[in-house]
């Protein structure tokens, strides 16, 4: 692989874990924590209505979750096409 | 001891710490003024992103504000931490690759041109200069409300204690104390909720507690809060109730592009030594902020259930089941002084009652059937729900002394960042890349000292003096950081082909375009009774409240950035392998 097709790899990488996370990002909070709250909250989780643990607990969770699992695949990524820092 | 001597005993330690950190951590060079030489390490650098980000109104109002809107409040805390994903993911590791001092710097430098990088310094003075009034603000309540000291004593050595830690310190000496004021923040949000939610519900999580039975009874907390409130003529809590859904969407939006776009926010991530542990701080951060932002949902609704219980302890509807002026509690008798609590006996029955007026069917039966003739709290300040916390649940005076050096923890540690990035886009992109580009470093560090402290002055006055205006400002603030700054930021990495007339002509027509939205409906400068329109939901285009139009704003900065370079020439091959760079943390050598 040359360089500029082992960058373009990279890249291509880069952004389909970004579509992954950001999909889940959205659906989390803006389908489950707002546009579905309604419908899901006559289930209940720990106590709280569904929809309702979505917008004001599950999706902040969620968010922490998702930046954590980036660094970890990102780095990764790095390694995987050299690219990674000392 | 009395709460006066003890909260200055506390609030004074707090202050020596600060001034002793200034000491230790003073800044020899640009470097270390503008990004703390780069050497923080990735978690401590999380928790000073904590306390930067984590405001006055994070602190003290959020609470409350969710307490008052129940579900819908969702929008600020998915707004103002769903930000940090898109900050993590799109912006801080390609702009801790790109290595500069300061925002606008990456715009000027990307966009090759000089004008972009004016436009982008403008667009960071008005959204910090904004902010700062906030904060100063936030440091007067907690002086005047929660020591009942003069407001101009406690801003005044605010100020003072900023100004030492941030002119000698620059961003190392800040960094130092936003770890500090992290730790006091926290410690003095979570010891107050803690308790409430033990003598709530018996579970020391808050997070839980909310969740959880009352104590003694066989009801959810949240379903009596409900119910509560339903007998009151209020819609229920966790219903969709204070904005329409399309307007929580658009508002949560609009937070979080914003928050994703702030110049004093993004700035933090230079501070670390690598691309990787920008990934890793900015995932800290928001554990970091997530303690705070996961308990305020519980001491809004704790906050709400105690208050309403405490007005009406009976049933609703008996006459004796509303609380007796004469046997109210001692903190209302407190937060009357301050103002920021007000009754009217309406119907003169020597007791208190807390309903919806508004709600016409439950007011007119209230009347018939009670004899109420309103609701008799003519104000409730929604900060009173996290500054009365402590004494509400009986907690002992050092409990609200610490209250008191969290919320001024929370306001400086904001206003420092908010400085720090008011000066360096003066002395470093205005001085240095514009205006005398031949200065030297020492000079150029002196120039940021001195704009350092004109800020702080500045923001100082305003803090004393605020504007009528100051809290409509700060919706203009995020709605301005998400029309201008965070578009061009993220196609500058995002497209390569991206070029200097699109970004300029994309920041204009986002920044004119939700300026112009919230003046129409604000006041022209908010000068009262400038507005063209009322500011009500049947004149809102397609229903848009102007806090959230910054997403309106954002997308016309997209689609008009994308069809000017469609018709204008491509960015020259160095500003493209600039992109290139910029996307991988080394160059690699296969």
């Amino acid at each position: 692989m040359t360089l500029e097709e082992s960058r373009a790899a990279y890249w291509k990488a880069n952004l389909r874990l970004l579509a992954v996370l950001l999909t889940i990002w959205f659906v989390v909070s803006f389908g489950l924590g707002i546009l579905l709250a309604q419908p899901l909250n006559t289930f209940s989780i720990g106590g709280y209505p569904l929809g309702f643990w979505f917008a004001q607990q599950g999706s902040m969770y969620t968010f922490i979750v998702l930046i954590f699992f980036y660094a970890w695949r990102m780095n990764a990524l790095d390694r995987k096409f050299d690219v990674h820092e000392e | 001891m009395d709460l006066q001597t003890l909260s200055f005993l506390v609030v004074g330690a707090t202050f020596v710490l600060y001034i002793g950190i200034a000491i230790w951590a003073r800044a020899g060079s640009t470097s270390e003024f503008y990004v703390a030489g780069k050497g923080v390490n990735p978690i401590l650098n999380g928790m000073a992103t904590a306390a930067d980000w984590m405001s006055a109104a994070s602190f003290i109002s959020m609470a409350g504000l969710i307490a008052f809107l129940g579900f819908t409040g969702g929008a600020y805390l998915m707004g103002w931490t769903g930000g940090y994903v898109l900050m993590a993911l799109l912006l801080a590791p390609y702009l801790r690759k790109f290595g500069k001092f300061t925002v606008p710097e990456f715009i000027g430098d990307r966009f090759y041109s000089k004008t972009a990088r004016i436009v982008a310094v403008i667009s960071l003075l008005v959204i910090s200069i904004t902010y700062v009034i906030g904060q100063m603000r936030g440091v007067g309540i907690a002086f005047s409300n929660i020591l009942e000291m003069d407001l101009a004593i406690g801003l005044l050595s605010g100020m003072v204690v900023v100004f030492i830690y941030a002119v000698f310190g620059g961003m190392k000496g800040i960094t130092y104390t936003q770890i500090a004021q992290y730790v006091i923040m926290i410690f003095a949000y979570t010891v107050p909720a803690v308790f409430i939610s033990l003598t709530l519900t018996g579970h020391a999580f808050p997070q839980i507690g909310l969740g959880s039975t009352l104590i003694g009874e066989d009801t959810q907390l949240l379903q009596a809060l409900d119910q509560t409130l339903m007998d009151l003529g209020f819609a229920a809590y966790t219903s969709i109730t204070g904005m329409s859904l399309l307007n929580m969407f658009l508002l949560t939006l609009a937070l979080m592009i914003g928050t994703a776009g702030l110049p004093h926010v993004i700035i933090r991530f230079f501070t670390v030594p690598r691309v990787r542990d920008a990934r890793k701080s900015a995932g800290f951060a928001l554990l970091f902020i997530g303690i705070l932002y996961t308990t305020a949902p519980a001491v809004g609704a704790m906050a709400m259930y105690n208050f309403i219980n405490t007005v009406q302890p009976g049933p609703v509807g008996d006459p004796q089941g509303n609380v007796l002026i004469e046997e109210r509690p001692d903190w209302m008798l407190r937060w009357e002084r301050t103002g920021l609590l007000a009754f009217e006996d309406k119907n003169e029955d020597g007791r208190l009652q807390y309903y919806n007026d508004q709600n016409e069917e439950f007011a007119e039966m209230a009347r018939e059937e009670w004899g109420w003739e309103g609701n008799e709290f003519t104000t409730i300040d929604r900060d009173i729900m996290v500054l009365a916390n402590p004494q509400i649940a009986n907690l002992p005076n050092w409990v609200i002394a610490l209250v008191a050096a969290g919320g001024i923890a929370a306001a400086l540690s904001t206003a420092a960042g908010l400085l720090l990035a008011i000066s360096s886009s003066i002395s470093h992109d205005l001085m240095k890349g514009v205006i005398t580009p031949g200065i030297s470093e020492r000079a150029e560090l002196l120039s940021g000292r001195i704009a350092m402290a004109a800020a702080i002055l500045l923001a100082g006055y305003l803090g004393l003096n605020p504007p009528g205006f100051a809290a409509e400002v700060v919706a203009l603030a995020f709605g301005l950081a998400a029309a201008s700054l965070f578009p061009v930021l993220m196609m500058g990495i995002f497209l390569k082909k991206m070029n200097r007339e699109g970004a300029i002509a994309g920041m204009l027509v986002g920044l004119g375009s939700t300026l112009l939205y919230i003046f129409l409906f604000k006041g022209w400068f908010f000068l009262p009774g400038t507005n063209m329109f009322p500011d009500t939901a049947e004149y809102w285009l397609l229903g848009i409240n102007p806090t959230g139009f910054g997403v309106v704003g954002a997308i016309l900065n997209f689609i008009v950035a994308f069809l000017v370079m469609k018709i204008t020439k491509e960015p020259p091959e160095h500003i493209q392998h600039l992109v290139e760079d910029v996307r991988v943390p080394r160059v690699g050598t296969s």
